[in-house]
């Protein structure tokens, strides 16, 4: 088993370096330059060119690419242009904002999913099952951004409940520690609201199928001879089962959750990554898109792996 | 469930079907003959000073944009971009995903593991951060043409698909009609086409329904950052894009394209959640007992994913 571990994690680090290759490549196959954009009536194209050859942006594609390698593999992630800080710099800020939407996200979500799910499939076919599933069908048809916006909409402006942006109020500096604690909280509320709501219904669904699948086993049907009540069938016994593919599944689906986040982020003013890189991407800030892009196929892969980790905990039949 | 009966008939029994395929036979009609029957054009600005962001009345259904554009109009003729957008990239992602799919299944060993392994990396490149990189760089220099954002939307949509047909090929190939097909001379491109494709058609129709939806709510989203259709050509997307700066006021150009995208979606995931049922013998036959369900799938494959992106949309 552990040499399974170490081999995925070695064919994680192949994915990683391929991503990174693909994004570089992408990226520079645009015409034009982070330089390209400075406002040309005050800076003479010697100063231009002059830049250029700081960061490298004269020297043939494949030079530069040699040269990111290099950089990344020593932990540099380059300089941001626009920001005029580190790449690394700018992501320690973003990347712990995300993960804690997303994180917080994602498990709200499971947890919601799998009862809902679950309890769907217990009674397949019955009214719970029918009005959740259609209900659930509407929001996993919802566009991300759209949904966060009606969000919005409803909870900030109609209904002013809470803030409608942002990380904290500007004035959080001066709040005593409790209420700077609660503020924090109050602006979490929309955006995690947006996200679970978006992801919790994927879930109900992989939930709903996985269980449907495991209800005509064998064992499930020795329990009930037995005696076990139905609650308790559904609950524990199959259900234990059922965890492991939905765990799986998510793994699977990760890069879409991503994708979700960045929106939520950028429709709240979430500064995450998802800001980050919407911001860098318009402004053909090169090295901070490719790290955008580079640590999302991390947190992809790292993701891909906790699943598997995870599902050789919850089902042993992987194990040997 | 109906397990009796060619699909086809057994589609049009499904209740959810029937209704799925009426909203999208409607708004395919809206979409092409719509725009002739509304009295407003929709890019003419009639009265910028008076007929800005009027709310939803008898004249404007719903309402007029800043530009004092009727928004019932641009709705219609979003559909026209937004459906042909969905349409055409899936087509796109379709194809190269089948044809991806079929021959790593069918040759199989090494070229199949060399396959895989890259489709792992593709599948973890986060599609939304990448299509916009592309496109924002490249609408920096000059507007994207719809066709190029098409087949952007397509060269990023084929995995899932691909792995599906691939994991169908694998199964199929073993089958006595591709040997008899061999013995009889079929060259290996023709049992890919004439006998394998159209056996492992059922999760190809599946998934390529549930992706124009999504494909849909991708664009949509990719316009609402500004990198989509661009303005004044009204997707569904960019016509809200330029209301987005008044909405909390003028709700109404946000609200109708919006929900013109939610009902699209709903109808096709609806589709493709009963073009499941009918095709997919799995579930069809759900309610006998399967050996298969009760022990292999946790550790041979998951349980039929529906496709990546469904977690949160745009994957």
């Amino acid at each position: 088993m552990r040499r399974r571990l170490a081999a995925r994690l070695g064919q994680s680090i192949v994915v990683v370096f391929i991503v990174t290759t693909i994004a570089f490549f992408v990226i520079r196959a645009a015409p034009g330059d982070p330089f390209s954009y400075e406002d040309s009536s005050r800076i003479t194209p010697e100063v231009r060119a002059q830049w250029r050859a700081q960061f490298g942006y004269d020297k043939p594609l494949i030079v530069q690419y040699g040269r990111y390698l290099w950089s990344v593999a020593h932990g540099q992630l380059g300089y941001s242009v626009l920001r005029r800080e580190s790449v690394a710099a700018a992501l320690a800020e973003a990347l712990p904002r995300t993960l804690t939407l997303a994180g917080l996200g994602l498990l709200l979500s499971l947890a919601v999913g799998i009862v809902i799910g679950t309890a769907q499939a217990a009674r397949r076919g019955g009214w719970f099952d029918r009005i959740t599933s259609f209900i659930l069908l509407v929001f996993y048809s919802l566009p991300d951004f759209w949904g966060a916006l009606i969000v919005l909409l409803i909870f900030a402006y109609w209904w002013r409940v809470f803030p409608p942006g942002g990380l904290q109020d500007t004035m959080h500096d001066y709040l005593s520690p409790w209420a700077a604690f609660t503020d924090r909280l109050k602006h979490l509320v929309l955006p995690l609201g947006s996200l679970v709501l978006l992801t919790m219904a994927a879930v109900t669904r992989y939930q709903r199928g996985a269980l449907l699948e495991v209800l005509p086993a064998d064992y499930v049907r020795t329990a009930r001879a037995k005696g076990v009540s139905e609650t308790r069938v559904v609950w524990r016994h199959a259900l234990r089962t059922a965890l492991a593919p939905v765990i799986v599944l998510l793994g699977v689906a990760l890069p879409g959750m991503l994708g979700g986040t960045l929106f939520v982020e950028k429709v709240f003013g979430w500064p995450g990554i998802g800001m980050l890189a919407a911001n860098a991407i318009g402004d053909r800030d090169y090295d901070l898109v490719t790290a955008t892009v580079i640590v999302g196929a991390v947190l992809v892969v790292v993701g891909n792996l906790l699943a598997d980790a995870l599902h050789v905990a919850l089902d042993p039949r992987v194990r040997e | 469930m109906n397990s009796a009966g060619p699909p086809r008939a057994r589609l049009l029994t499904n209740r959810t079907a029937r209704w799925s395929l009426v909203v999208i036979a409607a708004l395919v009609m809206a979409a092409v003959v719509g725009p002739l029957f509304t009295t407003q054009s929709c890019v003419a600005q009639p009265d910028i000073v008076r007929l800005k962001n009027a709310p939803p009345s008898l004249s404007h259904l719903f309402g007029t944009d800043a530009y004092s554009r009727d928004v019932l109009a641009r709705v219609l003729c979003g559909a026209r971009i937004s459906l042909t957008i969905g349409v055409l990239a899936v087509i796109v992602s379709t194809t190269i995903g089948a044809a991806y799919g079929l021959v790593a299944g069918y040759v199989g060993g090494r070229v199949d593991n060399v396959m895989m392994r890259l489709l792992d990396a593709f599948m973890s490149i986060p599609r939304v951060l990448i299509l916009i990189a592309v496109l924002a760089i490249w609408t920096g220099h000059h507007p994207v043409p719809l066709a190029g954002l098409i087949v952007l939307i397509g060269v990023t949509g084929w995995f899932t698909v691909s792995r599906l047909v691939r994991a169908e090929t694998r199964l199929a190939k073993n089958a006595d009609y591709v040997a008899s097909a061999r013995a009889l001379g079929a060259s290996d491109v023709r049992i890919m086409l004439r006998h394998l494709l159209p056996n492992v058609a059922g999760p190809i129709i599946v998934s390529s329904t549930l992706a124009v939806g999504n494909v849909i709510a991708l664009e949509a989203g990719l316009s609402y950052l500004g990198v989509g259709a661009q303005p004044p050509t009204p997707s569904w997307g960019s016509i809200f894009l330029e209301g987005i700066d008044a909405f909390t006021s003028a709700w109404w150009v946000v609200l109708f394209p919006g929900l013109a995208i939610v009902v699209t979606v709903l109808a096709f995931n609806a589709l493709g959640d009963a073009l499941r049922d009918v095709l997919d013998p799995r579930q069809v036959h759900f309610d006998r007992e399967i050996p298969d369900a009760a022990i292999g799938f946790a550790s041979v494959s998951p349980p039929a994913p529906p496709p990546t992106h469904q977690l949160a949309q745009n994957g």
